[in-house]
């Protein structure tokens, strides 16, 4: 369980650098560190159909990322610079709500079931069923494709639809 | 966008063809271990994303590729779409898998009725899907000129 937290708070930290550092290269090669400890953690979680899929768009991610910055530039100049004071105003905005969401979400937090033992009851049943009613054996395959096929579905429609739209913001033919 | 260098290039030449036929291993033995057509998907992207960093973006077959991947696209979801349809138009039921096709033997590569079928086109869409939007976003100028 430490390791859980060990992971948890690496992750944070890198965040919090990939935001605040003026490199745009050192800034993607932070969002790599935070997903491959995402896929790490999946992997101590004990989920490896997860753990597959962060690897492998987490590598193709960084390297969009750090192809674009080849193509255009690698200094972030939007860090470092003086604050106004309408900006000071939102920041201060933010701290509250920020303060307001912990202090009411951890009193909804101890009202949930602890860790490892769900509220939600189907997810056994899924378990149950998965082999008898479906036939494969990886149960992630059974659920996704069959129980909970219409989520695949629209999941797939709803990539088929972005990659179409930016085909169509960054094509040449057609364009004026 | 360039190639690289020649030590890249002959790596690429041999690793490439393994990444994408373990892609095809991950789709095809989806509904029995770890895995499915999204990871699949991604790996076959990811090695032709490979080919196109190490052998930059103006060969032929890059071009004919990306005349033909919208096209790849639609039929990769029109066969997850047919595989939805089937159900209802058999049995009534939309998405009505077991029943229709039956179980299978556990651990064979044809059994899970449908889920294969879904599997393979969830892998060309996200595969057609992702490497076209490499393509758009960081290879080449503009995508499909004519």
């Amino acid at each position: 369980m430490i390791e859980i937290y060990l992971f948890l708070i690496f992750m944070i930290i890198a965040a919090v650098i990939a935001i605040e550092i003026k490199n745009l290269l050192a800034a993607a090669i932070a969002v790599g560190a935070v997903g491959f400890s995402a896929a790490i953690l999946f992997i101590i979680l004990q989920a490896p159909d997860l753990a597959i899929v962060q690897i492998v768009v987490e590598i193709l991610t960084v390297i969009i990322f750090v192809a674009v910055i080849f193509r255009t530039t690698d200094i972030d100049k939007t860090v470092g610079k003086q604050l106004t004071s309408m900006q000071i105003l939102g920041i201060v905005f933010y701290g509250f709500f920020a303060l307001l969401f912990i202090i009411i979400s951890e009193r909804i937090l101890n009202t949930l079931p602890p860790f490892g033992s769900p509220i939600m009851k189907v997810a056994g049943e899924y378990i149950k069923l998965g082999l008898p009613k479906v036939g494969g054996t990886n149960i992630v395959a059974d659920i996704i494709l069959d129980f909970r096929g219409l989520d695949t579905l629209g999941e797939a429609t709803v990539l088929f639809t972005s990659a179409i739209g930016v085909l169509a913001v960054m094509r040449k033919a057609g364009r004026k | 966008m360039g190639g690289m260098s020649l030590i890249v290039r002959r790596i690429t030449e041999i690793v490439c063809g393994f990444i994408f036929m373990y892609g095809l291993y991950i789709i095809l033995h989806g509904h029995l271990t770890p895995g499915g057509g999204f990871a699949g998907g991604v790996i076959i992207a990811g090695s032709l994303i490979l080919r196109v960093l190490a052998f930059g973006s103006g060969t032929e077959s890059e071009r004919m590729l990306s005349k033909r991947i919208p096209k790849l696209m639609s039929v990769g979801l029109l066969i997850f779409w047919g595989a939805a349809f089937t159900g209802l138009l058999m049995a009534g039921i939309f998405f009505l898998n077991a029943p229709i096709f039956g179980l299978g033997t556990p651990f064979h590569l044809l059994s899970a009725g449908l889920i294969p079928i879904c599997n393979i086109g969830i892998g060309i869409n996200v595969a057609a899907g992702l490497f076209s939007i490499f393509l758009a976003f960081a290879a080449v100028k503009y995508f499909m000129e004519e």
